[in-house]
């Protein structure tokens, strides 16, 4: 594909009509519905509902951690589903291995802010920052599993290599999650922890439940801007990585004829 | 040519150039010893290393692990060997199954000095009925060892940092290994206070994960190092 | 409110998170950007 230096001013490549941005109609009025919610979350979530009756204040954190975790569990679901879209037909565009990354990288991110929040939330309720039951294990075991995904993606090598690579570490990941939930779940039914310790299950009423339920769509809907947006920035760099430097030179020339013609 | 006559000359090619050159065991043997005496240096307290000799004798297993992978690939990168085999058109599955073959052979070996020591620095006392348990848990843990290492380990192998991403790959993924050959081992030296029964379904779950691992890895493998 | 450092801190940590990561992203977005034709975007 021949990269020639238009002169036509309708050109695209004339810098000053470029869009500047990553942004489409539907990604701002979504932004500025996730930003709403967050705002309803923080109203909801530390003012207008109120303290439970055995937990007390602490619920207010279960409304961050529950909305973080389903987060995190759908983007990793996105990544698997994408990555095995990605290797169904070796030939379909590289966008599922963008949006199997996006969704990987916040997935990572909601999961730290998850293990944290109910790390403290386990603090104030059970007294410990840290239980091994089997779903907090394989919640924290999940979280390493795709920051190794992460740095698989990382190693370089052209886009169908780090987009094959990774799909199947993904796809291997799904095959090893379960397998690492079973035995911890069988490990430690053994030794039949405390039910001081227990689940995270907790009956919520009212204005409760809707504050979960909207910290739980708020966190959703920034998961879909952030991917929208995040696939977007991928695509970019990865259409600089093929064609940046032909475009570099282009430029270059022609500011050259420009300043050649302006010293005549 | 046979998947499996491919993986038979794979592992008779690892399993010849690991005779010639010994390093699995001048190296690597040492060092899973030096771990089981590190261990002890740390535990400091005869009762308590009795009772945890099974999962240290499996934590010094994964640890060498690593390193056995490691080596495992470093021979087919040095001089391009991996590539010359992608190449020549050899079914990449017959390479899974031959290097995991080679990889097991050694770590069986590994495994058995492990006990031993285990035994004369732990006090660990296998009994009479609990053999068979250890047989049975060593061989499917074994297997599923070998496949995830070989699986992760053409991964990681190659150049630039990619050899330090496998720990973190491969450690999670060995962790129902490590839940499950500990418990059943547990079971077969009596550690504890454990019966040898407690021992099957742990057994149970090493062959799960071992077929599972055995399949997909041979599915997985040559996409992986495909370049 | 008792217990209240550990409540706010999960709400700072979760918006702040989200925020940055947010802005990082829509930054690197207006950089590469600037380097490429519209041609190369297909959302435009």
């Amino acid at each position: 594909m021949a990269i020639t230096a238009h002169t036509d001013s309708r050109s695209s490549t004339d810098t000053g009509r470029r869009t500047r941005s990553t942004g489409t109609r539907f990604t701002r009025a979504l932004g500025i519905a996730t930003i709403v919610l967050f705002a309803a979350v923080a109203l909801f979530g530390l003012l207008i509902s109120p303290a439970d009756i055995t937990q007390g204040e602490s619920v207010r954190i279960l409304y961050i951690h529950v909305g973080t975790v389903w987060v995190a569990y759908l983007a990793f679901v996105v990544t698997a589903v994408s990555s095995a879209a990605y290797l169904w037909k070796r030939t379909t565009s590289l966008t599922w291995d963008r949006i199997a990354g996006s969704s990987a990288e916040i997935g990572v991110l909601f999961m730290a802010v998850t293990l944290l929040a109910g790390s403290l939330w386990g603090r104030l309720s059970w007294g410990t920052f840290w239980v091994w039951d089997a779903r907090v294990t394989t919640t924290a075991f999940l979280f390493i599993t795709y920051v190794g995904y992460l740095a698989v993606r990382g190693l370089g090598g052209s886009h169908q290599q780090r987009a094959r690579r990774s799909a199947v570490v993904a796809l291997l990941a799904v095959l090893e999650i379960p397998l690492v939930h079973f035995s911890v779940k069988l490990w430690r039914s053994v030794h039949q922890e405390a039910s001081v310790a227990g689940s995270t299950d907790v009956t919520l009423d009212g204005s409760m439940l809707f504050s979960l339920v909207l910290a739980t769509v708020a966190f959703t809907a920034f998961y879909v801007w952030f991917v929208l947006h995040r696939q977007r920035v991928m695509a970019m760099q990865d259409a600089l990585d093929d064609k940046g430097l032909d475009y570099a030179l282009v430029e270059r020339r022609a500011e050259g004829a420009q300043s050649v013609r302006g010293n005549i | 040519m046979s998947v499996f006559r491919i993986a038979r000359l794979v592992a008779a090619k690892d399993l010849r150039i690991e005779r010639r050159s010994r390093v699995v065991i001048n190296q690597v043997l040492p060092f899973a010893a030096l771990v089981m005496v590190l261990f002890a240096f740390a535990l400091d307290n005869d009762d308590t290393l009795e009772r945890v000799s099974p999962g240290l004798i499996w934590l010094a297993t994964i640890f060498s692990l690593l390193v056995v992978v490691q080596r495992s690939f470093a021979i087919e990168t040095a001089d391009g060997a991996l590539d010359a085999i992608r190449v020549a058109g050899v079914d990449p599955a017959g390479v899974f199954l031959g290097k995991s073959i080679a990889l097991a052979l050694q770590l069986l070996v590994l495994e058995a000095l492990l006990t031993v020591l285990a035994v004369v620095l732990y006090q660990a006392e296998p009994s009479g009925s609990g053999v068979l348990v250890l047989f049975a848990t060593v061989l499917p843990a074994t297997c599923g060892l070998a496949f995830v290492g070989t699986l992760y380990g053409g991964l990681a192998a190659g150049t630039k940092g990619r050899e330090t991403l496998l720990p973190l790959l491969l450690f999670p993924v060995v962790a129902p290994v490590l839940i499950g050959a500990t418990r059943a081992t547990e079971a077969a030296l009596g550690a504890g206070g454990a019966a040898t029964s407690e021992g099957w379904p742990w057994i149970g779950l090493l062959m799960i994960f071992a077929a599972l691992f055995g399949v997909g890895g041979t599915l997985a493998f040559g996409p992986l190092i495909e370049e | 409110m008792d217990n209240i450092g550990f409540i706010l801190t999960t709400y700072i940590v979760a918006f702040g998170a989200t925020v940055a990561l947010a802005w990082h992203t829509l930054k690197r977005g207006r950089s590469l950007a600037e380097q490429l034709p519209d041609e190369d975007k297909p959302w435009t």
